[in-house]
């Protein structure tokens, strides 16, 4: 088996991955009805999903330690989106610090057949994604808050998550023996 | 009597521990070993991780370049430990005997094959507790047989 072995990418029809995420998000509003509730459960299961789709992307991208958060944040749009959503969202709008930045999503294979029904105003239709970043980055030492600050389903002339490092965890001691 | 002497000509592999980021320790496998641990293995792991953790520590602390990378093996007279670690914390720890080269993209295999496919995957298990698959069992054992340095 070589080094360098890279995944060969199996492809699924783009069109059952958006209907399928769809039918998904139909059944949960169906569930719990207020659009808060749907955001936060949609969160939620992308944050389990992160958990688990770390060690995918690591085991499969030989991605390497990155220097700063700058670089991780680059490579989770360069790699990880290329190799989950097959999009690469454009990183801006960084704050002073270098602690918050934007990705920008041209495209959202998410929500490419959807039209938001006015009722539902609220909705964070691809608020998944939120949680699967903030699941990942978790898992390699980042704590991280993400949000949704506008959406193209909801009017806005573009589709930016915000990033924003709350702080990097330490490797866990050993517990002391008593 | 005699086998043991055929069998420290050959390389051979001994045990395997899987730790979580939080120090767990997921699975523990043995093969080969001549004599058993002397304490349950549930004690093994715990100082094993305990050890880690300090090694990998001190050797990032006294390493003269960045980035600080942590150790990929260390030799005893008796045997070799080959340590991997992923970023998302998890660590692969294989005892050989000392004749084994460097192992490193087994126990990257390991992860990518294995633990990936048959854990990370199995939407029945819950993340950080010990894995109890049988599945991941068969797998991790056929795996290990198939090396060239098993006896």
């Amino acid at each position: 088996m070589s080094r360098n072995q890279q995944r060969e990418v199996k492809k699924i029809s783009g069109e059952l991955f958006t209907l399928t995420y769809g039918s998904l998000v139909a059944q949960i509003i169906k569930d719990f009805e207020h659009d808060e509730e749907v955001n936060k459960q949609l969160d939620k299961m992308g944050y389990n999903i992160g958990l688990r789709l770390i060690d995918d992307f690591l085991a499969h991208s030989n991605a390497t330690k990155c220097k700063n958060f700058q670089e991780t944040v680059d490579v989770l749009a360069k790699v990880g989106f290329k190799m989950y959503l097959g999009i690469v969202p454009a990183v801006g709008n960084w704050s002073s610090d270098g602690n918050e930045c934007s990705l920008i999503l041209d495209d959202n294979p998410l929500s490419t057949f959807v039209e938001l029904p006015p009722e539902h105003d609220k909705l964070l239709y691809s608020n998944l994604l939120c949680g699967v970043l903030r699941g990942t980055l978790e898992m390699i030492q980042l704590r991280v808050d993400v949000s949704f600050v506008r959406d193209k389903l909801r009017g806005d002339d573009a589709t930016e998550i915000r990033l924003k490092l709350v702080e990097t965890l330490k490797d866990q001691a050993p517990p002391s023996d008593e | 009597c005699v086998l043991f002497f055929f069998s420290s000509a050959f390389t051979m592999i001994f045990s395997f521990f899987l730790f979580d980021r939080t120090g767990t320790c997921l699975y523990t496998a043995e093969w080969k070993r001549l004599s058993t641990f002397s304490n349950p293995p549930e004690a093994t792991a715990k100082l094993m991780y305990g050890m880690l953790y300090s090694v990998k520590t001190f050797v990032q602390r006294i390493s003269p370049t960045e980035p600080r990378q942590g150790f990929h093996y260390y030799k005893t007279g008796s045997y070799k430990l080959n340590y991997f670690e992923t970023l998302s914390g998890l660590k692969f720890v294989l005892t050989t005997d000392l004749n084994v080269g460097d192992i490193k993209e087994d126990l990257q295999a390991i992860y990518r094959q294995i633990y990936v496919e048959y854990v990370v995957k199995n939407p029945y298990y819950k993340l950080g507790e010990p894995i109890d698959s049988e599945l991941f069992k068969q797998k991790l054992d056929e795996f290990a047989k198939d090396l060239s340095y098993f006896l």
